[in-house]
């Protein structure tokens, strides 16, 4: 949980965070999105005291982060920015050992640990623990960075454009990581971009930033369906954004019930997915299956159609 | 095998280049010069005249054979051996034509190389320090040929071969002095590069954290730099001298006009601006996403400055040390004019006494101190760059 109330940044004259207030709810991913300059990495950069704010708070977990010395506050929330910032003296495990070191944890537990999050990462350890930054894939090296942000199991996970520097077939394959490793561990992460896709595909909460300012902070079909501000709009875009809401939704969770002639469709595919595959297949309606093959129910053509407009 | 052939048949520039030199100076220059006392002017000695013919012509046989190596082999390794053996049979010949020219028992007679000696010594130099290039070797294996070349030097001329060579007449008469004075060589040299490191790494975090301090503390020290050393050494006599006469206790500790004093603080002062210049440039080159990373995983600034970024700084600014340390060495020989010591007092005795020899017997040590420093640095260098990039 943590709580922002009335947090502003002034440079001189300049106010690069303007009264921000949200609340951010435990094991969820909340999204800043915003285009460059609109103080969302500033805004990021508070949580864990990088920037220093001018005034309002920050409380996590119902400590006030300003009551503790910066470095100590730092050292239990993850933190992974763009072009993951490895250190090219150390290996792989000794990156990602950094912090456990830093608080003193006993060498066979670090050594657990490291072992563990490459396990997870799909880094087999015997093979990477020794390697060095430098002889990994941009991927590889991506994965390292946010494994080092989660080697003490903080449970506030600070992300500033984390998957900037990936090609968009990697990134896409990081975000589904990033989900799974959140629904893993129970992380409460914040991230921050400046791709409404990513913020879409990511986020529980989606919060958009514009000149400092707060312009909405909501679940992202409200975004689509109940724009705040015509800026939110122009960054959604309106032109697909009937197909937007549909990525939004999953088959499993609006299946009616019975079987339909035509296609199959996992429980976990977008609403997007399954229109395109009955368009593809000139079929009005497919069977929903669940991951282990039992049956989940059935969509219809004009079951799909009814959610992919506001209600 | 086509393109081996085709490259075993072509002539090496360099190679065409050594061979010529060398031919041309054994053929038309004196390879060994008599001299009645050590300060006469000496007549060369044609080397039929001393030695028997089947020698003379062995050795001219060995130095041309190795040219035909150096004009067209292009193995490495090859060239390595052909350039090693004819500097071995240099040196024998220009023992034993020492030992042939000096009568029994004889002291006062001096027989010096001439300048075929050297310019051969030059050339296969050369060639061998092209050929170790060519084969590309590590850090570590430089290392280990420096060893090697360092250990056969001081067997040879621990052996006697050369003891009759004018050079060696001198090491003898200066024994005494030579290991003082090489002892402070070093020390001056080592003495002043510590100090400034001391100084100049802090100065140069200093200048990479507040950078408007940067461009005042370079152009200061672009100043020194450019103040000539013997001038330098003037400028500092004055206040040290006026300091140990007015402070009681300050000379006795050693601090006066002329010495050791003015020469460490000059070298000294010489030293800070490669080291505060390369910190800077190594403090620089640290991504500063590497940095934030640090900062966000709460190392404290403390942590990130020793761990983080002078560790990667470090190999930029170990090439400062080794640019200060080089140039010390050099410059330490001027500082025996204000009494400092050092290779430098036998350089400046020999030149006023006009014997070339003695000058040698405290140039040649220097040239092998700054080369072997230049050695040893730059395969630490490189060692340290390679795990990291």
């Amino acid at each position: 949980m943590i709580e922002i109330t009335g947090l502003c940044k002034h440079y001189g004259a300049t106010t690069v965070v303007d009264h921000v207030s949200i609340s951010i709810a435990r094991a969820s991913i909340t999204v800043v999105v915003g285009t460059s300059g609109s103080g969302k990495s500033t805004l990021l950069r508070m949580i864990n005291r990088l920037v220093e704010p001018s005034s309002g708070h920050v409380v996590i977990d119902g400590k006030e982060t300003a009551d503790e010395p910066p470095h100590l506050l730092r050292r239990r929330i993850g933190y992974v920015i763009q072009g993951h910032g490895l250190f090219p003296h150390r290996t792989v495990a000794e990156n990602i050992a950094t912090v456990p070191k830093l608080l003193n944890w006993k060498a066979t537990r670090i050594q657990a640990r490291v072992d563990e999050l490459l396990q997870i990462f799909q880094l087999e350890p015997k093979e990477y623990a020794g390697k060095y930054p430098h002889q990994l894939s941009g991927g590889q090296q991506q994965r390292v960075g946010v494994a080092r942000a989660l080697a003490s199991e903080p449970n506030v996970l600070l992300m500033d454009e984390p998957f900037g520097a990936l090609d968009p077939i990697i990134r896409g394959k990081a975000q589904d990581d990033l989900r799974d490793i959140q629904r893993r561990f129970s992380t409460t992460i914040v991230l921050v971009t400046h791709d409404i896709d990513e913020a879409f595909r990511l986020g529980d909460h989606v919060a958009v930033m514009s000149r400092g300012q707060m312009l909405q902070y909501d679940v992202p079909e409200k975004l689509l369906t109940r724009p705040a501000d015509p800026f939110i709009s122009r960054l959604t875009g309106t032109g697909d954004r009937a197909m937007k809401l549909l990525s939004l939704t999953t088959a499993g969770e609006v299946a009616e019930a019975g079987a339909a002639e035509g296609p199959t469709v996992l429980a976990s595919a977008t609403l997007r997915d399954v229109l395109s595959e009955l368009l593809w297949r000139g079929a009005t309606a497919a069977t929903v299956i669940n991951a282990d093959g039992s049956r989940c129910g059935q969509l219809t053509l004009a079951g799909i159609l009814a959610h992919g407009r506001p209600r | 095998m086509q393109r081996t052939l085709t490259r075993q048949n072509t002539i090496d520039p360099l190679g065409a280049l050594l061979s010529l030199i060398g031919c041309a100076a054994l053929f038309l220059l004196p390879f060994v010069v008599f001299k009645m006392n050590r300060v006469v002017p000496g007549t060369a000695r044609p080397l039929l005249q001393i030695l028997p013919p089947w020698a003379v012509f062995g050795f001219y046989a060995a130095m041309l054979l190795v040219a035909v190596i150096a004009l067209i082999f292009a193995s490495a390794r090859a060239r390595l051996i052909a350039s090693l053996v004819g500097v071995t049979v240099l040196i024998t010949m220009i023992g034993v034509a020492g030992d042939a020219l000096t009568p029994a028992g004889n002291q006062v007679v001096r027989v010096s190389p001439g300048a075929a000696f050297w310019i051969l010594l030059l050339c296969l130099g050369l060639m061998t320090a092209d050929a170790i290039t060519r084969l590309r070797p590590g850090p570590g294996l430089r290392v280990l040929f420096l060893v090697l070349f360092a250990t056969v030097a001081a067997l040879v001329l621990s052996s006697g071969l050369l003891d009759h060579l004018s050079i060696m007449r001198e090491y003898q008469v200066n024994a005494g002095v030579f290991a003082r004075e090489a002892r402070q060589h070093v020390l001056l040299a080592l003495g002043s590069v510590s100090a400034a490191v001391l100084v100049a790494v802090p100065a140069g975090i200093l200048c990479h954290r507040v950078p408007r301090l940067r461009a005042g503390m370079l152009g200061t020290l672009n100043l020194i730099q450019t103040i000539p050393s013997i001038a330098l050494f003037g400028i500092l006599m004055v206040p040290l001298g006026a300091l140990a006469a007015a402070v009681p206790g300050v000379a006795t500790v050693g601090i006066r006009g002329i010495g050791a004093a003015p020469a460490v603080l000059a070298l000294f002062l010489y030293s800070l601006l490669p080291i505060v210049a390369n910190t800077i440039v190594g403090l620089g080159r640290v991504s500063s996403a590497t940095v934030d990373a640090a900062r966000g995983m709460g190392l404290t600034a403390w942590q990130i400055l020793t761990d983080v970024e002078l560790i990667l700084a470090f190999p930029v600014i170990l090439t400062g040390i080794r640019i200060v340390l080089v140039q010390n060495i050099g410059l330490v020989t001027v500082a025996a004019l204000i009494g400092a010591g050092g290779f430098g007092t036998f350089v400046f005795q020999g030149i006023s006494q006009t014997a070339i020899d003695l000058v040698l017997l405290g140039a040649l040590p220097i040239v092998a101190l700054a080369f072997s420093s230049a050695v040893l640095l730059d395969a630490l260098v490189e060692a340290l760059n390679r795990p990291a990039r």
